[in-house]
């Protein structure tokens, strides 16, 4: 393994929306046991909902905005000027903040001659910590009407950055924007999750790109197997993708699912499906880091 | 022109395919896809030829001229997004940065530039009597939520005298969710009859209710679990949401969407109940 550290991190990306990427990372957090589990899809995480955590702990997340002294700001509107955001505007004689589209980059209180701006807090949404059953848990949520869920997901990786004995799953947002990016960052392996559509397939083929750009080692599972061809499948052998398993299509898992319970934790024939598919993926980053040094 | 948008917060329940069948049902005049992260309308409506292809400048980046630089890290220092980085000479991370201009302000040694960059690109096509607007994000962009902008604007200005349009949304409710609602008469949420489709559908409701806009739901494959689209119904009642109806999981939908269609080409039941959905969104937006 890596220099120093005996666990992996994993991240669980799709492109697609609803393609699985919960699915598979709570049931495989689940196997693993002593594990951490961390919900990065901040603006919607569900993965709480499957694991209903004990001793929850919340702590808010903020941002810094600006605050204006009007009695000492004299109108010159340097900041203004400056903001590329457009997030201050002077108007009758009085600064005006809006505070939905600052990037909180600190600039305007750099600048200001008179030092009549300062920087408050502002909170934007909450770190769920908590115990399910051996797995530990860490949920970002966003709070609705906010922009942004990246400052919530730095500080959910940074808060496990250290972490050394337990294997860490994180389950990602859709697409492949600056938040996805943001999710796989510190990652060892990428598990990019597929579904049998052409929409899964032109999904796919987004994440494949931003996992080779960023030199991520990663492996497929396909998801929602049926009898008839594989667009996905078909994607993985043409570009020599590792397929790392792949999920029938069935009833029974989408019941389950649908009523938030882990698969693994209720009915033997998923545990064995998904010890294996845990395997798989360890054999996988034993391979890929020893093959990196 | 009256918008409608079609959202769902949770991903994969079924926004294209039912935005797809819409655009079918009704022909309009002008139809866009915001879900510019992971966009898949094209891949089902038959739209005309591509008439405009342009370019999409989001952010500028910040460039650091090594010939310049004294190397007094003032810029790494005051970086909030952690973008510059020292590696023999002082670097910026092109996907970290967001263009605030702060090094570029601070540098002593006017070294720094803003540069723009290429965030994506922006897609027209037109047919004789429609219009669709797309686009296609850059990998790790962080601008979203401005190409949302950029396509809807593209698309009124190609048909600003369109009586009707039709917007597919992207999941979440961050930046591309809040950009794609603003101006928009009505949002039809997809939901999907499970824990987290109805966990995701509140916090979209909350996110749409936010900027004031009329929303309504329908739900998708909701015989996959009954007692859920029964919570969906019931919960719509209780905050008096409008109730649009609801479309059967129908395997049919999965090969029509496989062959590059949409369900309201093929006779197929998730077909004919999504047309019971569309009328009754008419009827609710033109009311």
């Amino acid at each position: 393994m890596i220099m120093g550290k005996n666990n992996m991190k994993i991240a669980v990306l799709s492109g697609k929306g609803g393609t699985g990427k919960t699915l598979v990372s709570v049931n495989l957090a689940a196997v693993a046991k002593k594990a951490i589990y961390i919900d990065c899809d901040v603006e919607e995480p569900n993965g709480h909902l499957f694991f209903k955590p004990d001793d929850k702990k919340e702590k808010e997340v903020y941002v810094l905005i600006p605050e204006v002294n009007n009695n000492l700001c004299n109108g010159c509107r340097k900041c203004v000027d400056f903001c590329r955001f457009n997030a201050l505007a002077y108007i009758k004689n009085k600064l005006f903040v809006f505070e939905e589209i600052c990037h909180s980059c600190g600039g305007c209180i750099m600048l200001c001659p008179q030092n009549a701006l300062t920087e408050r807090e502002k909170p934007i949404g909450k770190i769920i910590e908590g115990v399910s059953e051996e797995v530990y848990l860490y949920t970002g949520m966003l709070d609705p009407g906010e922009a942004s869920g990246v400052p919530i997901i730095k500080e959910l990786l940074e808060k496990n950055k250290s972490v050394s004995d337990r294997d860490i799953f994180i389950d990602c947002p859709p697409g492949s924007a600056c938040v996805v990016m943001e999710s796989i960052k510190d990652a060892d392996y990428c598990i990019l999750v597929a579904e049998p559509t052409v929409f899964g397939v032109h999904n796919l083929n987004m994440v494949y790109e931003l996992v080779t750009l960023f030199k991520k080692p990663f492996g497929v599972i396909l998801n929602k197997c049926m009898d008839e061809r594989d667009p996905a499948e078909e994607f993985c052998i043409e570009n020599k993708i590792k397929i790392l398993g792949k999920i029938k299509f069935d009833k029974t898992l989408g019941k389950l699912n649908s009523e938030a319970q882990i698969a693994v934790r209720t009915n033997e024939k998923y545990k064995v499906i998904f010890t294996s598919l845990l395997e798989t993926v360890k054999k996988e980053v034993r391979n890929e880091t020893a093959s990196d040094s | 022109m009256k918008q409608l948008l079609i959202l769902s917060g949770k991903g994969g329940t079924g926004k294209t395919t039912i935005a797809s069948a819409f655009i079918k049902f009704s022909d309009p005049e002008a139809y866009a896809d915001c879900d510019v992260d992971a966009p898949n309308l094209h891949l089902v409506t038959r739209q005309g030829p591509v008439s405009n292809k342009k370019n999409y400048y989001g952010l500028e980046r910040a460039e650091i001229d090594a010939s310049k630089c004294i190397s007094c890290d003032i810029c790494r220092q005051n970086c909030r997004f952690d973008a510059i980085f020292s590696k023999e000479t002082y670097k910026v991370n092109p996907f970290a940065c967001e263009g605030c201009g702060v090094c570029e302000a601070i540098c002593p040694a006017n070294a720094i530039t803003s540069k723009p960059a290429v965030d994506g690109e922006l897609l027209l096509y037109k047919k004789e009597k429609s219009i669709f607007s797309t686009a296609q994000l850059k990998m790790g962009s962080g601008t979203s939520g401005l190409l949302v902008t950029e396509v809807k604007k593209q698309m009124k200005e190609a048909k600003s005298d369109a009586e009707f349009a039709i917007i597919d949304g992207s999941p979440g409710i961050g930046c591309p969710v809040i950009a794609s609602l603003s101006g928009v008469d009505m949002v039809l949420i997809v939901a999907e009859p499970s824990l987290s489709g109805i966990s995701d559908m509140k916090r979209i409701i909350i996110t749409a209710e936010k900027f004031g806009i009329k929303t309504a739901v329908c739900i998708n494959k909701f015989d996959i679990n009954i007692k859920n689209t029964e919570k969906i119904k019931a919960f719509c009642k209780k905050e008096k949401i409008s109730y649009m109806g609801e479309i059967p999981f129908d395997h049919d939908a999965v090969n029509a969407v496989n062959k590059g269609m949409t369900i309201a080409d093929i006779d197929c039941a998730a077909g004919k109940a999504a047309k019971k959905v569309y009328e009754e969104t008419e009827k609710l937006l033109f009311e």
